[in-house]
């Protein structure tokens, strides 16, 4: 056996876009495969081990059934590296948890929805100890390569934790409140280099709500552009159902958001 | 003989083959999909038009740009709104970019080591490096034109309803088309490859099911149509596709004519071979293949086939927008209440999206119809058909066959449960 580094990527619910992005990453990943030992990849691969020191998971807990899997890999791992939006913070599927689960079976499965399970959706950590996020949907593939580097050299990861704005305005971009649009990149964490404004489209928040966000700032965004935080506070539920930042709210603004509706446009969208 | 394989490998997703043997005749044959259901008809309800696109094409990582064009078209033939020629057309380049991506992944990464009798392609790596960068070249030349275009082939950025958000600039177009050409060498050398492997003898004709045009090889919009004869239009896909759940799968299956059909690349290229362009006709008949090919083995080589079909396609559509040239193009959407159906081919087959919205431009219902969970109960009726022929050999070499078998679906197993 060698010393390298043993690798094995495992995955809950979710999409495996993450996964996908990581094959994706072509002759860096041909670089990367020759430091580490992959020893376990479902979607990829068939060798099969269970002696690994890191291990990638993707995906979102949903089921009770599913935390036995989940635990037996966080024993066996060194490190556990949670893989995208869907591991970090549920991913969109978590909307399912405004919404009845029973209705939400017999709404897919009619009569014999009661033969098949449906739990809270939840993002990995809330089940194990985590060591590294990387947030994302789909992740930045740069990221992953990395946090393998970091890895691999022993030295600590830090999880970007600046605005998606921040990224967005050292890119010069156009701001998307100035195009009449609304944007959750004020109050989002970055790290995906403003991938989506900088196609002209409004950041959705896939990244999660970063620590320390400063309200007051993205008040005063909104403000500008004749907006109030409860404008916004419909969007977070696509990905940031429990990584809200209700605790930093009044006791007011926490009753209207688990009202809020998605924020829509008037009656006519421009988005060129 | 009990045969079990948990998890099977080098698939989208988690499913199980389930088989037994009885003195060597069939007891039971199943592929049991255990994936965890996300919900996502049940969560898209209340969303705003915008945010529809959005989290729909999260349903799947590999087949994104198909989710996305299927939403896209649901929520435009719901509310109306019309698209330009330039729209059509960056839509037509990528989805030859999704196909081109996803069959490369799975012809060397999914399917190719079962017929070299490898583990996976890491070997390869060490073994046969040309192989496993030429792969690497197909996957992410389409990956990267998706990319080009969409900001990001997984999940898509810019597209959205009735138009796009940002176009790629000229120059980037003229770059990717040279990209395009240089992989006509990588083509060439993978339809050599595919001509020495040998697929499994089993044979078992069924019902093929795909999207039909009458311009061209058809990758959206059009009529569902049936090898069996009959087509319908989008709005009545119900009259085609028949959901019925089982115990074993927490995907739904489907039938029409018959107990099972099949949709994906053999059952397009049994249904519109005629249309492929030249180049890949010329494949098709290098590689042996004479339409209506009933193994389900040959899914794999239909698969080279379209990869041929789609780079061609690419090229003649880049030279369109490079004669033409590109707009930024204002995308004024006025929502409207009203319901529509939006029918796309993704690598795997036919998938269709069906949307009602309020007068708010909010979903109120919301209908997904995955090609992978289409094709399950025909799948199941595979296994069954094959291994009672299988029964004489050690049961290693069965379990395999089964699994290649499987994997010969391309199956995006999450996608299917959704």
């Amino acid at each position: 056996m060698s010393d390298k580094p043993r690798v094995a990527f495992f995955d809950f619910a979710c999409c495996e876009g993450c996964q996908l992005t990581v094959l994706s990453i072509g002759e860096p990943l041909v670089t990367l495969l020759g430091h580490v030992d992959v020893v376990t990849w479902r979607e990829a691969i068939s060798e099969k081990s269970d002696d690994f020191d890191i291990a990638v998971v993707e995906g979102s807990i949903t089921r009770d059934s599913d935390v036995a899997r989940l635990k037996k890999i966080r024993d066996k791992a060194k490190v556990l590296v949670a893989l995208g939006s869907c591991a970090t913070l549920g991913g969109v599927q978590g909307l399912g948890n405004t919404f009845d689960r029973s209705e939400l079976l017999s709404l897919v499965y009619g009569e014999a929805g009661s033969q098949f399970e449906a739990g809270e959706v939840r993002p990995i950590s809330a089940e194990v100890p985590v060591e590294i996020s990387i947030h994302g949907c789909p992740i930045n593939a740069d990221e992953f390569v990395a946090v393998m580097e970091h890895l691999l050299l022993g030295r600590p990861y830090r999880v970007p934790n600046e605005a998606v704005c921040y990224e967005c305005k050292l890119n010069q971009y156009e701001c998307v409140f100035d195009r009449g649009d609304i944007c959750l990149g004020p109050v989002t964490r970055g790290g995906c280099n403003a991938i989506c404004t900088s196609k002209g489209h409004r950041c959705f928040g896939c990244r999660g709500i970063m620590d320390q966000v400063n309200l007051h700032a993205a008040r005063d965004v909104l403000e500008e552009h004749g907006l109030k935080l409860e404008d916004i506070l419909g969007m977070f539920k696509v990905y940031s159902l429990r990584a809200s930042p209700e605790e930093k709210m009044t006791e007011v603004e926490r009753e209207k958001a688990r009202k809020a509706e998605p924020w829509r446009f008037g009656s006519t969208t421009s988005l060129a | 003989m009990e045969i079990r394989v948990d998890h099977v490998t080098r698939v989208e997703g988690h499913g199980n083959i389930v088989a037994s043997l009885d003195d060597g005749r069939l007891k039971q044959a199943f592929f049991q999909v255990v994936e965890a259901n996300r919900f996502f008809e049940g969560i898209l309800r209340g969303r705003d038009w915008l945010e529809v696109s959005h989290i729909a094409t999260r349903i799947c990582g590999i087949c994104a740009v198909s989710h996305c064009y299927a939403s896209l078209q649901a929520t435009e033939a719901a509310m109306g709104i019309r698209v330009s020629d330039q729209t059509r057309l960056l839509r037509r380049l990528t989805m030859n970019a999704e196909q081109i991506s996803s069959h490369a992944l799975h012809v060397y990464f999914l399917a190719a080591p079962d017929f070299l009798g490898l583990p996976s392609v890491l070997p390869l790596i060490k073994q046969d490096p040309d192989t496993v960068l030429r792969a690497f070249r197909l996957k992410n030349t389409g990956y990267d034109l998706g990319a080009m275009v969409l900001g990001r082939h997984c999940h898509p950025v810019s597209a959205i309803p009735g138009g796009f958000t940002a176009v790629p600039k000229l120059s980037e177009v003229s770059k990717m088309r040279e990209r395009l050409v240089d992989l006509r060498k990588d083509l060439d050398i993978t339809v050599e490859l595919f001509q020495k492997l040998d697929v499994p003898a089993f044979d078992r004709e069924t019902e093929y099911v795909s999207l039909r045009r009458p311009d061209h090889y058809a990758w959206m919009g059009g009529e569902i149509a049936s090898s069996d004869g009959g087509a319908v239009a989008a709005d009545s896909y119900r009259d085609a596709v028949k959901e019925f759940v089982v115990p074993h799968s927490t995907a739904k299956h489907a039938r029409w004519h018959r107990e099972a059909y099949r949709v994906g690349a053999v059952a397009r290229l049994n249904n519109n071979w005629q249309q492929l362009r030249p180049e890949a006709k010329k494949a098709m008949q290098a590689l042996g293949l004479k339409p209506p090919v009933h193994n389900p083995f040959l899914n794999t080589v239909a698969q080279v086939v379209e990869l041929v079909h789609c780079v061609e396609d690419s090229i003649a559509a880049s030279d369109e927008i490079l004669k033409v040239g590109l707009n930024e193009e204002d995308v004024d959407v006025q929502p409207r209440p009203g319901r529509g159906v939006g029918l796309a081919e993704a690598p795997r087959g036919l998938l269709i999206h069906d949307y009602t919205y309020d007068e708010r431009g909010r979903c109120t219902k919301a209908n997904c119809i995955i090609p992978t969970a289409q094709n399950y109960a025909n799948l199941d009726a595979d296994m069954r058909a094959w291994l009672p022929q299988l029964a004489s050999q050690p049961k290693e070499e069965i379990t395999l066959k089964l699994e290649m078998l499987v994997r010969s679906y391309d199956p995006c197993i999450s996608c299917s449960v959704h």
